[in-house]
């Protein structure tokens, strides 16, 4: 398959890569790991002008931590977060998503801030970081600001992010004690992208649940928090019962599941409760 | 029947596939690694309709683009090139034109249009974006049911509807059968289409050289010499200057037995243009425009008694033609009606099978072509009558095996089986599992809830293929095998393997053979410049027919060296053993002579007695009298989750019997291949086209092929009935799995179901699928 023409730009830091977007605007595509825009203009369903690689800005790359943060930068890859020793100690629900994105090649080049910014519905990290209250830090001409990732998901493939802006950074809470995450799905077996993935992130104390994030992606046309699910199960103990009992609400409220020849709409509708069910079980192990 | 003869070092022996290295460490030349200079890059513009008329093509723009030499529409070459050849010869069969680019109409989507070739292949995959085409869309077929009903749209005015053929059998007395029957089960089954996905897609390098007048083409194909022949006879070209050489292919699966427009285009196109034309196909392409396989309806009934006595089978199956025919497309659904009474004895068997014409890509081999299809029918309907008789699937297959003393054993179709021995086979793999014992385990797994199901599979297969009577363009094959001067062995062989293997099985024959070390073998394929005669490799006949002419070929030039060394040492040639390099008198090998030695003895000639004559060299072609029939036993374990429709394979066992075996490290590869492929259609593939006639299913990030991941562990053994249809008594092995997989995952997961009263679930059993017939059933739907 071979892409249109096109003309490129690495620019090595964010201003540089800020200035190629305003002087070429709706021309200019950016290249992170490259794992949804390379087979869209491979196949000629996407033919940006101008495309500015982003692989050589160091400042994108890498995770730390800060005040109780973890920031973690756009370029970062899914391997990177999958075997981050930082990552394992203070989140383990990030290498817990990583682990599941794609295969071995993918997760070797794709990125968090590439994932996060393409916000194709059926992808694993906005599950994540919905249920972990991430911030997603964007940079733009005038400054930069942060975006609450409920936010953050607008529609199929459309963000908070203007088309001026670069995703620099992912900010997320660090969990305190008593909680735990977990991240499953199950994957459309040809692409890998989840047909339903549910993450929860569980705070409980003796067995009662303190407080309950679930986030769903694969179902809907932007990734949602169950919030009937988490009210629901709040305040009570963490029997097989209620989690069964509230993870039936893990599409109330949607009206736009998703139907297409990999899964029928009442297959992601129960799959989304089954998966909830089960996350919740797991986390709260 | 003699086996292999001397003393056997490496056949039997887990040699390494000497090929891998090559491609481990991507030293390998597929046709894209091929560079000639000046080489010029064609691309093709395909239909974006199933069927619709083209009214205008408009290419001035594309062949202005600068780097763009020419635009060929199906107008511009239609006296010029023949059509796509089909070699199928059936009664009655409508056999529409199948032009190597679209005059007039288009009916799939996928159909070449008009073919670019540019100095590079970006600026040819520009020039396509500035042709316009004017089509008027026509109503598209793609359901079979629907597609026989006469008003139905047709593809072909001229066919008057879009049956393609019927073929009828009547064998036994098919109506008394049923009606004495104690119980007669009925059910429409679907072989899905599947899309044969090799890793390496379809290329073609052709070279032109003027002065010479010789063309030479580059293709990766399974079948060299047939494509040298029809490029001749398309391009109206002396084949005697035609050479087509088959590089490294990267996996075919049926899908390279064939002959494709682009290799003519491509052909034509150097000609015309006196330099070298280049086209590698796209995935995308590949998906649409490379055959598919399977695409059956089934319509099956079994008359059967209640001790479990199958007494007759009547079916009406309906074969997915597409909209042309490639090289055997009618044929490959024949496969299923010949072998559909498959490891049984029915008795009386009444079909009609019927080809179907469809606004989709044609189908043709894949992988088990026809008999995955038919082992899919027999196995499931045979486990539908276990259910309905309460019968242990394992009694019910017992009770019809024929008996090892009654081979050769004719089935109602025509088919003499060669040999076998399905009891022990199948006694094999119970045994494997403690069938019984297992049958316990489920029981009390059941009482705790869980959806475990144990599915058989007891197959019998048709291969070798065969004797020329029963393959259209000839059923033999050829080889020569040729000492050089310094004794060094060429192999060269008519088969064109693409992954099975054989320049490591074959070498391991003749260095038996010959004594010599394994390493002083060279086998060469795939070249009809310098194999000059073969057919290819293609329905597990590589080692049954090409095998043995080399066998026979290297015996021939070993009587000769036999010859002379009796001359040399003054000794009777049929005392003479060869051995490590060696030829020596029975019992002095103190007095050996080289082999090398002799080699060039009978090269050097000056002193060979009259009546050899110089050289080491001998060529067989070998026909065989019958085709071979592996068979077997695959047992399948399985657990459906009932939350989500999710299949586990807990374990899988395959007992094969395909004669003997050269070398077990190959043939356990062609299993676990098989088997993966089979389980891909079992659980995972199928091509989905809308009622447009679009391929939905045009990526593999649609169309899921199996990944190591999720393929099992198989567990597999073999039992050894040697065939007498040639000397090794040898049967073949590239499909077994492929043929046996599919139905022994259903049937497992249908027996995990079971108590739900679900009684069959339609391929692929997707989790989606599966969870739908759960919830079915429990609504009390599908309950048959």
């Amino acid at each position: 398959m071979i892409p249109g023409s096109f003309e490129y730009f690495a620019p090595t830091s964010v201003d540089e890569a800020l200035a190629l977007l305003k002087k070429n605007g709706e021309d200019a595509k950016l290249l992170a790991g490259g794992h949804s825009l390379i087979p869209t203009m491979k196949l000629r369903l996407a033919e940006p002008e101008v495309i500015v690689d982003l692989n050589r800005i160091g400042d994108l790359k890498g995770i730390s931590e800060s005040g109780g943060t973890l920031i973690i930068g756009g370029l970062t890859t899914h391997y990177e977060l999958e075997t981050s020793d930082l990552a394992h100690q203070k989140i383990p629900l990030l290498p817990q998503t990583a682990a599941q994105i794609g295969d071995v090649q993918v997760r070797n080049k794709g990125t968090i801030g590439g994932s996060l910014a393409h916000a194709d519905p059926a992808a694993d990290w906005p599950a994540a970081v919905l249920a972990l209250d991430a911030e997603i830090k964007a940079v733009g001409q005038d400054g930069e600001r942060l975006i609450e990732a409920a936010d953050f998901f607008e529609d199929l493939y459309t963000t908070a992010l203007e088309p001026d802006e670069i995703l620099t950074e992912i900010h997320i809470p660090i969990p305190g004690e008593n909680s735990n995450g977990t991240y499953l799905k199950l994957p459309q077996i040809a692409s890998g992208f989840a047909l339903t993935g549910v993450a929860v992130l569980l705070t409980q104390i003796e067995n009662v649940c303190q407080n309950l994030a679930v986030a769903v992606t694969g179902v809907s046309n932007v990734p949602y928090r169950a919030a009937s699910v988490e009210s629901d199960l709040r305040g009570k103990v963490l029997s097989a019962e209620n989690i069964a009992a509230a993870a039936e609400k893990a599409v109330d409220g949607v009206d736009d599941v998703l139907e297409d020849i990999h899964a029928s709409e009442a297959y992601r509708r129960n799959l989304a409760k089954v998966y909830t069910c089960r996350a919740i079980e797991s986390a709260a192990v | 029947m003699a086996t292999l003869a001397g003393p056997s070092r490496l056949v039997g022996a887990p040699i390494k596939r000497r090929e891998d290295p090559r491609l481990i460490q991507g030293l390998s030349h597929y046709v894209d690694d091929i560079k000639l200079v000046n080489t010029l890059h064609c691309t093709f513009l395909r239909s974006d309709y199933a069927h619709a008329e083209i009214k205008n093509i408009y290419t001035e723009a594309a062949k202005n683009l600068p780097g763009v030499v020419t635009v060929i529409t199906g107008e511009d070459i239609q006296e010029k090139i023949g059509s796509v050849p089909c070699a199928a010869e059936i009664d009655g069969l409508k056999i529409p034109d199948h032009p190597v680019l679209a005059v007039g109409r288009v009916r799939f989507v996928g159909e070449p249009v008009a073919a670019v070739v540019a100095t590079d292949p970006y600026i040819a995959r520009d020039a396509l974006d500035l042709i316009e085409i004017e089509f008027r869309e026509l109503p598209v077929v793609v359901d079979m049911d629907k597609a026989i009903e006469p008003d139905s749209p047709v593809i072909y005015e001229e066919f008057g509807d879009n049956i393609a053929f019927t073929m009828p059998l009547d064998a036994g007395d098919v109506d008394t059968a049923f009606a004495e029957a104690d119980h007669v089960i009925s059910h429409r089954l679907v072989n899905q289409r599947l899309i044969p996905i090799a890793m390496e897609p379809r290329g073609v390098l052709a070279e032109y050289l003027r002065g010479e007048g010789t063309l030479t083409v580059r293709s990766s194909t399974q079948i060299p010499h047939h494509l040298k022949t029809f490029l001749s006879i398309l391009l109206d070209f002396p084949e005697q200057r035609v050479r087509v050489i088959a590089p490294e292919v990267g996996g075919a699966f049926g899908s390279k037995l064939n002959v494709y427009a682009e290799e003519a285009v491509v052909a034509y196109l150097a000609i015309q243009l006196g330099k070298p034309v280049k086209w590698i196909e796209k995935r995308g392409e590949n998906f649409t425009s490379t055959i598919h396989g399977r695409d059956q309806i089934n319509y099956v009934e079994i008359a059967v008694n209640n001790d479990g006595t199958i007494t007759g089978l009547r079916a009406k199956l309906l074969a997915n033609m597409g909209a042309y025919y490639q090289l055997l497309t009618p044929i490959i659904p024949v496969l299923t009606y010949l072998m559909i009474p498959g490891a049984y004895k029915i008795p009386n068997i009444k079909l009609e099978l019927i080809g179907v014409l469809t606004n989709k890509m044609a189908t043709d081999a894949y992988r088990g072509a026809g008999r995955p299809e038919a082992t899919y029918i027999i196995e499931r309907m045979i486990d539908l009558a276990a259910q309905k008789l309460g019968m242990d699937p394992k009694i019910i297959r017992f009770k019809n095996f024929p008996q090892p003393e009654e081979f050769p054993f004719e089935i109602p179709t025509g088919i003499v089986y060669d040999s076998g021995n399905y009891q022990d086979t199948f006694d094999k793999a119970l045994g494997m599992i403690d069938y019984d014992d297992l049958r316990g385990q489920q029981a009390e797994r059941r009482k705790r809830g869980e959806y475990v199901g144990i599915g058989i599979c007891t197959y019998a297969e048709i291969s070798g293929f065969g004797p020329s009577i029963g393959v259209a363009g000839g059923g033999w094959e050829s080889s020569t095998v040729r000492i050089e001067r310094t004794g060094k062995v060429t192999v060269l062989t008519g088969v064109s393997p693409h992954g099975q293997g054989q320049e490591t099985s074959f070498a391991q024959i003749i260095a038996d053979e010959l004594g010599v070390d394994i390493d002083d073998i060279a086998v060469i394929h795939g070249d009809t410049g310098r194999q000059p005669q073969g057919i290819g490799t293609f329905g597990s006949r590589a080692t049954p027919v090409g095998g043995t002419a080399m066998l026979v070929a290297g015996r021939q030039v070993k009587d000769k060296m036999a010859k002379l060394t009796a001359h040399l040492l003054e000794a009777n040639p049929d005392d003479l053993v060869f051995e490590d390099g060696k030829i020596f008198v029975q019992g002095s090998p103190a007095q050996a002579v080289e082999f090398a030695t002799v080699a060039a003895e009978a090269h050097n000639a000056a002193s060979l007695p009259p009546e050899i004559e110089p050289g080491l060299e001998a060529t067989h072609f070998f026909e065989p009298e019958k085709f071979t029939n592996p068979f077997g036993a695959h047992i399948a374990i399985v657990e459906v989750d009932p939350a989500t429709g999710e299949i586990d394979i807990e374990r899988y066992i395959a007992v094969d019997d395909i004669g003997h075996i050269i070398n077990p490290l190959l043939v356990t590869g062609q299993v676990h291949g098989g088997i993966a492929q089979g389980l891909g259609q079992a659980l995972y593939e199928g091509a989905v086209y809308d009622e447009n006639g679009q391929l939905l299913t045009g990526s593999l990030m649609d169309y899921a092929v199996p990944k190591a991941t999720q393929v099992p562990h198989v567990e597999n053994d073999y039992t050894v009935t040697p065939s007498p249809a040639n000397p090794m008594g040898v049967k073949g092995v590239g499909e077994t799995g492929t043929i046996a997989s599919t139905a022994c995952v259903v049937n497992a997961v249908v027996d995990a179901l079971s108590p739900l009263g679900v009684k069959d679930i339609e391929m692929p059993l997707t989790p989606n699928r599966v969870w739908q017939v759960i919830q079915d059933a429990k609504k009390g739907v599908n309950a048959l």
